[in-house]
């Protein structure tokens, strides 16, 4: 009884010590997203390099896609950049753009000098689509099965490591699937 | 000792009063808030105070200054607007955001530890003072052991 009394403000400590830990290592701005697993939001956008086509949702059907979804005025899309050119080069997955809450002449001046990686490019600058996605702080990348379920998100910039470790072995498990 | 009880409260009476100045600037920030009835501006002070910012965490839909939240204020009053329920406008946020945007998580199987803490942590103390208590007065006359000999 005794020893009990001293060991239990120990005991109590060290459990409490474990999850702050924790917490010193979790990343409070990732906020798990509600749409993993779910069906991708329809939209139907102006394209931004082609402002009288429209893209939609359904045009990233049939394969794997990534949608990246960024903005001139972020600088970790800047970081990014040049890596998501490198997977436009190499990844064999079409990378699709979603310009957010930005202006064409910005958007399209920024693809010019740093390098067009996407297929298409959706232009949303009222935000509006992709507050339907959940999205809250750019860059922010979604990775979409061919059906169009959302499979994964990944907030911030895209780097070699989240892409060999949670995009590659995902789109690997869809290509597997398919019959 | 005296002092710093005084500072305390002094700094707890700050802290309780600010977010009422916070929920006055949100019309300033809005002006072109307007309800049908008092009623449906009730709801709408209230629901924004209910989400949280996913943005700029740590401050409300209410607070916060940056696009998004503004949008959804917009999209708030736009709701109430349309004779949506409380329920639609919170479905709304939580399939965009989850749960994580209600400052009132909602009680389900993940959230039972978190909700039932506060009635374990009140069972813990009620048994700690229950046998601590039951010691004393069975050793009444005697002096307590080990309870209080810091002090």
């Amino acid at each position: 009884m005794k020893t009990l009394k001293y060991l239990l403000p120990v005991i109590a400590f060290v459990v409490l010590a474990g999850f702050f830990y924790k917490g010193l290592f979790l990343d409070p701005r990732t906020v798990p997203s509600p749409l993993i697993g779910k069906p991708a939001p329809q939209f139907q956008l102006q394209d931004l390099r082609q402002p009288e086509a429209t893209f939609a949702q359904s045009d990233m059907l049939g394969r794997p896609a990534v949608l990246n979804v960024w903005a001139t005025w972020c600088s970790g899309c800047r970081q990014e950049h040049p890596f998501l050119m490198q997977l436009a080069r190499s990844s064999g997955v079409p990378l699709y753009g979603m310009n957010y809450r930005d202006e064409r002449d910005k958007a399209l001046d920024w693809l010019r000098r740093l390098g067009d990686p996407y297929e298409r490019v959706a232009f949303d600058p009222d935000g509006m689509v992709s507050l339907d996605w959940g999205v809250y702080g750019s860059p922010e990348t979604f990775l979409i099965d061919p059906a169009g379920t959302i499979v994964y998100k990944h907030l911030g910039p895209m780097t070699p490591g989240v892409w060999q470790e949670e995009f590659l072995p995902r789109i690997a498990q869809m290509q597997g699937a398919r019959p | 000792m005296r002092r710093g009880l005084w500072l305390a409260l002094a700094a707890a009476v700050v802290l309780a009063s600010s977010p009422v100045f916070a929920e006055e600037g949100v019309l300033a920030m809005n002006p072109e808030d307007t309800f049908a009835t008092p009623e449906q501006l009730v709801r709408y002070e209230r629901l924004i105070n209910e989400f949280r910012c996913v943005v700029c965490q740590n401050q409300s839909v209410a607070e916060s200054n940056v696009d998004l939240a503004r949008d959804l204020r917009r999209i708030t009053r736009d709701m109430i607007l349309e004779g949506k329920t409380d329920e639609e406008i919170k479905a709304f946020m939580t399939d965009r955001y989850g749960d994580f945007v209600l400052y009132d998580p909602p009680l389900k199987p993940i959230t039972y530890l978190l909700w039932g803490a506060p009635v374990i942590l009140l069972l813990v103390g009620a048994a700690v003072m229950v046998t601590v208590v039951g010691r004393r007065s069975h050793e009444s006359g005697e002096e307590p052991d080990g309870m209080g000999e810091n002090t």
